[in-house]
């Protein structure tokens, strides 16, 4: 089966006059038809930037990029603007934290979702509201002929990320990218809006990039998942073997130092101070200041992604 | 309590080390540095400067008597000898009225801005901090003199005071407490919305303690860029008036004034008629450019 | 000055160092042409909580629960449209009681926001010296405090006493944060979401540091969060908030282990599982949480709750105790007239 996604050595870096910035250095990944890859990262990691870049959505003239990104065999950094245009909403779809920025405030939810309808597909006004009532349901929106007339902001917030997935599904992508659609819900509507985005990939076979700085709702919703560490993905590995036996350090720190059940009274391993700062580049392993089994070869030379095992990548020289 | 070092094993001696960034900067420092390097700022600034040293100076400049009339020596062209600017419609000498003229013209911009951004400033930052139905007196009552355009209302206050220096003053400083007391107003609310002054005020220090400390801080920088703008605005209403007759009174040199006795002589000399208007642009257009170069370089997230 | 004296305790460990009797706050919201009221968000209704001396009580719940609302009560940052408090046997802003002032002294919240909480203008030696200067301390003597709050919350004093905020990270800023809610050595610290927008590695530091600091000091917290694993790592007993009312509170294990209100369950398995073969198949509950504005009548949750029946709309359920815990649900009362209702 081939790659849906293909991307290889990835780096993007922000310049402007007052700094640059390394974001992403050196992000190599593939993703399937009907795969969900998660990446785990905290702030400042690059996991969004690197989503981004794959529909290119940073400002051009301060974005640095180099490497490919290869989606069904076109190159995505050199495509010019029609084409980037056809692949945004096509075949790359995304979904954002905040669903208040995704939609106008001036009209109703089923004007938007028609109107992208009726943009990308050439259907009659008809048409494309039938086609947006549709999409309502396929997203378990209730009573969806009142809330196409609703306004985003008559909207609860989890309603809001429901209308915005229908949104992003209208165009029947292939691709969907989700930078971080749950953080700001509330637990209860959170596992709703996990729950659907795993029954749509499995019932349009989407690819899906889950990206996330929450370990519970990555392993809720990947296949595999990636770590990313100052703009490196420092281990790549399913699900399973990421839980049961991670082995990068900073993996490992993560699981640790993440509260869950039957915590209560012990000492959280905690990683001991902060992620570098991304304006220069390393010449060594990025965590080894904060790794508690760092050894002199670790900051003489970037280590490189190997793997360990079948699917199983780590970017450590232990 | 003892000063006991921590006793808490948090890796500890990792974090306490140092980040690798240079000295620590304040914010007024980083404000100069971006200063610094906007070349259009700095120009208006020192623009600025040449033109108020010179008017402070003009007496010790040598300059020819800005009163002295002529009958014979009228509306001389640009460059003539002895009168590079040439002279006005009595024969005086441009280049001194224009000098000298720039005195009562910055005067009369700066004092009203000045005197209102201490009236306007103080009751905006009230009204904002205390919030309320302090609020609501306040600000309805800016309201009522924002209804009017301030060219009118700075005409009609004159208009009813009768011309003359303090009395242009006077309803200049009328005119622009309103639209200061509004931006002080908004920028204090916003201040106060933080959570640092929450725990401020959770800290059980006085209300006039927190505004001291947490909030002048926060809105004088905003609340003085916005004045330097309404400085032009001054400048221009100013000369306004005095054109209309309704400020400074002949033979004072003052560039608004300068502008009305010379307009009988614009079929004879244009360039020189429209000299007068030439300073209020530049020293307007500087004062406008420095307050937007100085909104820039203070718009720094911290 | 005495006023920046540890605080002696006074009523004995059996007192509670806080007790908030009937508190509610509802706020207007402003609509119509003239700005009269119209609506009130209802956003903390009789709400009785006692904290004791020396435990953490977490709180949790959704957004628009009431939970920050009820924080910014208890240090009276809002004060309440109803209800007393009493701290350790004095009452509060009343004839012969202490005055809010007073009780700011001893008690100091945590905000969520490291950034917004912070004074972009001061050095973070300024900021810590605020309140003890603000409450007379020489200056020569607030510099020594600042530099052993920064001691006491694992940051070099040389190093960051004279920074500005944008300096620091958010993990450092929080500590600051802290430092400054210590600053006025106060008995109980309401943590206000303080560690929700740290990063995982960052958020296991300062809770650790929470855990010592609570010991070395003696001090007693109010811990509100979103994060049931966090509230459950640090708390003693858990308050569960729904719609600005209490549904449950007990002790950690039983709320954990035996959770008995509809919405505490849904609450608990709602949250992701940590094991990829123990997928969540169904979500527990459907829907939002509703508008504070207008909650339904009788039990607020009681438009989500899949055992909800007629009693429900009608009456409140009281918060009955059932032996562990407190529960405010009608299957929990015995003749509450619900089907489900526990035998009497």
């Amino acid at each position: 089966m081939s790659d849906l996604l293909q991307v290889r050595d990835l780096h993007v870096t922000f310049v402007t006059p007052d700094r640059t910035v390394h974001a992403v250095n050196g992000v190599s990944f593939d993703l399937k038809r009907g795969e969900t890859l998660g990446i785990l990262g905290e702030s400042g990691s690059g996991k969004s930037v690197t989503l981004r870049s794959i529909l290119r959505l940073h400002p051009e003239h301060r974005t640095r990029w180099s490497g490919s990104i290869k989606l069904g065999g076109d190159e995505v950094l050199e495509m010019g603007s029609r084409a980037l245009s056809d692949l945004r909403g096509q075949r790359v779809a995304m979904i954002f934290q905040e669903p208040a920025t995704a939609f106008d405030p001036v009209f109703t939810i089923g004007q938007q979702i028609a109107e992208t309808v009726r943009r990308h597909t050439g259907k009659s006004d008809r048409d494309a509201w039938k086609r947006a009532r549709e999409l309502l349901e396929m997203v378990r929106i209730p009573s969806p002929e009142q809330r196409l007339k609703a306004y985003p902001h008559e909207m609860s917030g989890g309603m809001r990320q429901r209308a915005m997935i229908a949104l992003a599904l209208s165009c029947n992508p292939s691709l969907l990218l989700a930078d971080e659609p749950t953080t700001a819900l509330d637990a209860t509507v959170q596992i709703q809006v996990l729950l659907l985005i795993r029954e749509l990939q499995r019932e349009f076979d989407l690819g899906v990039i889950f990206v996330t700085h929450d370990i519970g709702v990555a392993v809720e919703v990947s296949d595999r998942i990636g770590v990313m560490y100052a703009g490196k993905l420092v281990e790549l590995a399913p699900v399973e073997r990421m839980v049961d036996a991670p082995q990068h350090p900073y993996s490992r720190g993560l699981l640790a130092s993440t509260v869950h059940d039957g915590m209560r009274g012990q000492r959280l391993e905690a990683i001991p101070g902060a992620p570098p700062d991304l304006a220069e580049v390393p010449s060594g392993c990025s965590f080894a200041p904060r790794c508690k089994f760092a050894r002199p070869d670790c900051t003489a030379s970037v280590p490189s992604l190997r793997e360990v095992e079948a699917a199983h990548a780590v970017r450590c020289v232990l | 309590m003892a000063v006991q070092g921590p006793t808490l094993d948090i890796g500890g001696a990792v974090l306490m080390k140092p980040r690798p960034s240079p000295a620590s900067r304040g914010y007024w420092q980083s404000v100069g540095r971006r200063l610094r390097r906007d070349p259009v700022t700095l120009i208006c600034a020192g623009l600025l400067v040449l033109i108020v040293l010179a008017s402070i100076a003009a007496p010790w400049l040598g300059l020819a008597d800005p009163y002295k009339t002529s009958m014979v020596r009228r509306l001389y062209p640009l460059g003539s000898p002895n009168h590079w600017l040439g002279t006005d419609e009595l024969g005086r000498d441009m280049f001194a009225r224009l000098i000298y003229g720039g005195r009562l013209s910055l005067f009369m911009g700066v004092t009203p801005v000045v005197c209102a951004l201490l009236i306007g400033g103080l009751l905006g930052i009230t009204a904002g901090f205390v919030g309320g139905r302090v609020n609501m007196a306040i600000m309805r009552v800016m309201d009522v003199f924002y209804a009017f355009p301030s060219v009118l209302l700075a005409i009609s206050l004159s208009g009813a005071m009768g011309a003359g220096t303090e009395n242009t003053l006077l309803s200049l400083t009328l005119v622009f407490i309103p639209p200061i007391c509004r931006v002080s107003e908004s920028v204090t609310t916003q201040v106060r919305g933080f959570d640092f002054v929450d725990a401020a005020k959770a800290s059980g220090a006085s209300a006039l303690t927190i505004v001291r400390v947490h909030v002048l801080g926060n809105v004088l920088g905003p609340i003085l860029v916005y004045a330097t703008s309404l400085i032009s605005v001054a400048i221009i209403l100013a000369a306004g008036l005095s054109f209309l007759g309704l400020g400074v009174k002949p033979p004072e040199p003052e560039w608004g004034l300068m502008l009305n006795t010379l307009r009988q002589a614009i079929y004879v000399n244009p360039v020189l008629a429209a000299l007068p208007g030439v300073m209020i642009f530049i020293t307007s257009i500087c004062f406008n450019l420095m307050s937007d170069g100085l909104r820039a370089a203070m718009d720094v997230k911290a | 000055m005495d006023a920046l004296l540890p605080i002696q305790d006074r009523g004995g460990p059996a007192q509670p160092l806080l007790l908030a009797t009937g508190l509610r706050k509802h706020f207007p919201v402003a609509g119509g042409l003239l700005g009269r009221t119209t609506k009130v968000v209802r956003a903390v209704d009789d709400l009785t909580l006692s904290v004791a001396k020396g435990e953490t009580l977490g709180v949790v719940g959704e957004s628009g629960c009431g939970k920050s609302t009820v924080a910014r009560l208890l240090i009276r940052l809002i004060k309440p449209d109803k209800g007393t408090m009493v701290l350790d046997g004095d009452p509060v802003d009343e004839p012969h009681g202490i005055t809010v002032n007073e009780l700011r002294r001893q008690v100091q919240m945590v905000f969520q926001d490291s950034y917004a909480s912070l004074n972009p203008r001061l050095t973070i030696a300024e900021t810590l010296a605020f309140a003890p200067r603000a409450h007379g301390l020489p200056a020569a003597e607030a510099r020594d405090r600042v530099r052993d709050l920064l001691a006491k919350v694992g940051l070099d004093p040389a190093t960051y006493a004279d920074r500005y905020p944008h300096e620091l990270s958010g993990g450092q800023r929080q500590r600051v944060n802290i430092a400054r809610a210590l600053a006025l050595r106060p008995r109980l610290i309401i943590l206000d979401e303080a560690v929700s927008a740290l990063d995982k590695s960052v958020e296991a530091q300062v809770l650790n540091m929470l855990v010592d600091l609570k010991k070395e000091l003696d001090l007693t917290y109010v811990f509100i969060s979103h994060d049931l694993n966090v509230v459950q790592y640090l708390s003693d007993r858990v308050l569960v908030m729904y719609l600005g009312k209490i549904v449950e509170l007990g002790p950690v294990e039983a709320i954990y282990g035996d959770p008995q209100h509809p919405y505490t369950k849904a609450l608990l398995s709602a949250r992701p599982s940590m094991d990829p073969r123990k997928r969540t198949r169904e979500a527990p509950i459907q829907g939002d949480p509703p508008n504070p504005i207008d909650p339904p009548s009788g039990c607020r949750f009681r438009t989500r709750c899949p055992f909800a029946e007629e009693v429900c709309a009608r009456s409140e359920p009281p918060l009955a105790d059932t032996g562990s815990q407190a529960v405010a649900c009608h299957m929990r009362v015995a003749g509450s007239g619900h089907s489900r209702a526990v035998a009497a």
